[in-house]
């Protein structure tokens, strides 16, 4: 306990205030988190096995071919962690803002607004990561991904995995909350989310595309964490992951960094 | 359909052992009331005393349990479209519709009301004009402030040009310009013959707007007449307030009073802060007071109010 | 209650003339910001469509695994028409409902004129009939444009997938007025809503599910608005199957509106 008390840096402990926050604010509607859990594995038994068994097997990058619930498992994984983190700092997040004025509350108090973006992300991945591991335990005991098949221990690092895209879409999403000025605004972030969720791979291959096509296409978030999960629990990995998670790594922190400056403007103008 | 005129001399809304049960609970416990034509009516009473209910049967939304109530001469229960037809109503929130505009929230009531859409807009103009919202018809409703909301109601309230207008609390939580601003134009549309029938916790509200009014409380009716005779009949000309030191031991000087005032007025009422003295002549009780050896720490006389006749009947520990 | 019943059964009860005038204020909303309902109701069905029917269409019709070897966008189609006008439906019934009843209380405000509860309930079922018509007859435009009917019925799938809208709208807005809060429609939609646009026929044959899942998918109403208008729309119509999907959806929209007529009444008239 006095241990945990004065290692970690103040930069990490203030942010933590943030996340106690919003789990007083859920112990009182736990469903709410539970139900979240379902919808990845709606979607996996829907199109894993119910379109699954009307295509069969898919190829993936290296040419082998696996089956379709293989091919799409991680996909979902991955979308669920976008899907999770930008729910949670889109209409959530504006909502304290805008409306609880939760944060005009906060920056009266020794919190800073770093503290106050940053708790917000750890609370986003804290939700994220619940979601996550259930998910990889359903997937693991279906045998949908290398660790249940115990064939690749790679596909245990889809957890982190996961937590990297949650963190990259975290980041994002507030700092794009930040200029949002009413709940309208969000079709136009649906409307980035939804064709992202349905062309990145996510589904079926993309080589079908044409190459300018596929080009833009990897270029987005989605697509970089959906070939990371996808290469761990197939237990196809390459280089191109260390592309991959600096890619989000660097999208979260330079939406953290965007968040902390648009909040001054908005709180303390 | 034939319109249902009623003669000046029935009353517009009649009330006879009136009664309305949530459950096992009683709000309005067999209260009996006129409102006559071109008067203005009011319920005073605390909170929970049964003023909401009663408005709202009187406005059939709200199913009568027990006696007997016609609106214009009418059941409520039989012809409720037709006598809502005849209504303005001002609920005690704004329940206004914050995805339309200013005007529009008076033109869709027109349309309610069965104006065709070149009417309401022309009665609608009208009434932003009266309650001096011309300048705001365009915008939406969320940022208008608390008075301004208020004022939109009341016009939407008159769209149908109602012949009653039932007003439910209609300057809670307003500021004083506010109050004074809605206050004046309920007096024009008095003015005009509108029936007025509102319920307020205010007493100078009370005084300021009604010829009538029966104080409510615990769903029963507890006193009935003009503001002028209820403070007659209820309290004394004058009051004559004490205010004493506090002591280190947390009492005041007034817990020393042994008896000094005893005999110096009619009615005598403790309260934590102050001590009231109910008389026809306050200076001359003061005086006496000083006389007992008294010395308070500030000494007011006032003319009675309808304050204290409201809490004298709806309660609140006496000296005896 | 036996009252309510009998007068449902009254040509004419369920829209009166006072209800329209719930639908013009409706409508007036819709004036404002018609824009974002077209292109929110559109987005999601439109993209479903050219990523599932033409994109993961690629790997299905390899195999030519659909009854009658039907072409995979073929297949989807008419389905995410009918699925977009529960969304729609499901939506309008819920939200902006309990904000008319509890939130803004807008509704109180129209009860102060000669509007009955009724009225309320109908013109605002009326609304929900009306824009999933607009929408529906918009995605039809894009089926057709891109090649995804076989048979000129499919236009017979518009009035499908407005019933399919009502047997939503109708039950879930009986469900909205017995709520204080949208804690259960949170639950409605995970539990409800999802499930049913994955698993009631939409992107599969339901003989894929597991036997013991097959008579459920059979008692919901999206399924049978999915295989009508996919019978409508691959011009392969079987008279009775067709009969039985629209009597199975007017059913569940007929008891859906005697509930909310009671739960309107209950919630409304106190």
């Amino acid at each position: 306990m006095i241990a945990l008390r004065i290692a970690p840096p103040r930069a990490l402990t203030r942010p933590t205030r943030i996340v106690q926050r919003n789990m007083l604010v859920y112990r009182r509607s736990f469903m709410v988190i539970f139900s979240g859990f379902f919808e990845p594995l709606f979607y996996l038994f829907s199109m894993g096995f119910g379109v699954g068994a009307l295509i069969g097997n898919v190829p993936l990058a290296n040419g082998t071919s696996v089956p379709y619930a293989v091919f799409v498992a991680p996909a979902l994984l991955a979308s669920s962690a976008m899907n999770g983190a930008i729910y949670e700092t889109s209409n959530n997040f504006f909502f304290k803002l805008k409306y609880a004025k939760l944060y005009d509350a906060i920056i009266s108090t020794p919190m800073s607004l770093n503290d106050i973006a940053r708790g917000e992300v750890m609370w986003a991945l804290l939700r994220g990561s619940l979601y996550a591991i259930g998910f990889l335990v359903v997937i693991a005991v279906l045998g949908l991904a290398g660790l249940g098949l115990l064939t690749s221990p790679l596909g245990l690092l889809a957890f982190p995995a996961a937590m990297v895209v949650g963190f990259g879409f975290a980041g994002a999403g507030l700092a794009v909350t930040t200029f949002v000025r009413h709940w309208r605004d969000f079709d136009f972030v649906q409307l980035a989310i939804m064709p992202m969720f349905l062309f990145s791979g996510t589904f079926y291959p993309i080589d079908a595309y044409p190459p300018a096509l596929q080009a833009i296409v990897q270029a987005t978030p989605l697509y970089r964490g959906v070939h990371l999960i996808r290469a761990l629990t197939t237990g196809t990995p390459d280089a191109v992951l260390l592309l991959d998670v600096a890619y989000l790594l660097t999208m979260g922190l330079i939406g953290l960094a965007i968040t902390s400056r648009r909040l001054g403007k908005l709180l303390q103008s | 359909m034939p319109e249902t005129t009623v003669p000046a001399t029935q009353p517009l809304i009649h009330a006879r052992a009136l009664t309305k049960c949530f459950g096992s609970f009683t709000a309005v416990n067999g209260i009996d009331f006129d409102v006559a034509p071109g008067e203005a009516f009011g319920f005073l009473g605390p909170n929970g005393a049964g003023k909401t209910s009663t408005m709202r049967m009187i406005g059939t939304v709200s199913p009568v349990t027990s006696g007997e109530l016609t609106v214009f001469g009418l059941d409520p229960a039989q012809h409720g479209a037709r006598i809502r037809a005849r209504l303005g109503v001002v609920p005690q929130a704004d329940t206004l519709d914050s995805e339309l505009s200013v005007l529009e929230n008076l033109l869709i009531f027109g349309r309610y009301f069965d104006l065709s859409w070149a009417e309401s807009r022309r009665r609608a103009t009208e009434l932003l004009e009266f309650v001096q919202l011309t300048e705001r018809a365009g915008d939406k409703v969320e940022p208008l402030s608390g008075g301004m909301k208020r004022r939109l109601v009341i016009a939407r309230s008159l769209i149908n040009e109602p012949s009653l207008l039932l007003l439910d609390e209609p300057t809670t939580g307003l500021d004083p310009q506010a109050r004074h601003l809605v206050w004046d134009r309920l007096y024009r549309l008095k003015q005009r013959g509108v029936t007025l029938c509102l319920t307020t916790h205010y007493m100078d509200e009370a005084e300021q707007l009604c010829d009538r009014l029966v104080v409510m409380d615990q769903a029963r009716i507890v006193a009935e007449g003009s503001p002028r005779q209820l403070i007659d009949k209820y309290v004394t000309r004058e009051v004559l307030e004490l205010r004493f030191r506090r002591n280190d031991d947390e009492t005041d000087d007034s817990a020393h009073l042994d008896g000094r005032l005893e005999g110096l007025a009619e009615r005598i009422e403790q309260l934590p802060d102050r001590v009231l003295v109910y008389t026809a002549d306050g200076e001359a009780a003061a005086a006496t007071a000083y006389e007992r050896g008294l010395r308070p720490a500030s000494v007011l006389v006032r003319r009675s109010s309808l304050e204290d006749v409201f809490l004298r009947l709806t309660g609140r520990s006496l000296v005896d | 209650m036996t009252v309510i019943g009998l007068r449902l059964a009254r040509p004419g009860a369920i829209a009166s003339r006072r209800s329209l005038r719930v639908l013009e204020h409706d409508l007036l909303v819709f004036r404002r910001g018609w824009y974002s309902y077209v292109l929110s109701g559109m987005s999601q069905p439109f993209l479903y469509l050219v990523a599932m029917g033409i994109g993961l269409g690629l790997y299905v019709n390899r195999n030519g695994s659909l009854p009658g070897g039907v072409p995979y966008l073929d297949y989807i189609a008419p389905a995410l028409l009918v699925t977009q006008a529960m969304m729609a439906a499901a939506f309008e019934s819920a939200w902006p409902i309990m904000g008319k009843i509890h939130w803004d209380k807008t509704y109180h405000a129209a009860l102060n004129t000669p509007l009955g509860a009724l009225d309320l309930l109908a013109g605002d079922l009326m609304w929900v009939a009306f824009r999933a018509t607009l929408l529906s007859v918009l995605f039809l435009a894009v089926i057709v444009v891109l090649g995804a009917a076989a048979s000129p019925l499919v236009v017979f799938a518009v009035p499908i997938a407005v019933l399919t809208a009502l047997a939503f709208a109708a039950p879930i807005m009986a469900f909205t007025a017995t709520q204080t809060g949208d804690g259960g429609f949170n639950a409605l939609f995970r539990f409800g809503i999802t499930p049913l646009f994955l698993f009631s026929g939409t992107f599969f044959p339901i003989e894929k599910l597991p036997l013991w899942l097959q008579p459920l998918a059979w008692i919901t109403p999206l399924y049978h608005g999915v295989a009508a208008a996919r019978s409508l729309s691959i011009g392969q119509v079987d008279p009775v199957g067709l009969s039985i999907h629209v009597a199975a959806l007017a059913a569940v929209a007929l008891v859906g509106l005697w509930a909310a007529r009671i739960t309107f009444r209950r919630r409304l008239v106190v």
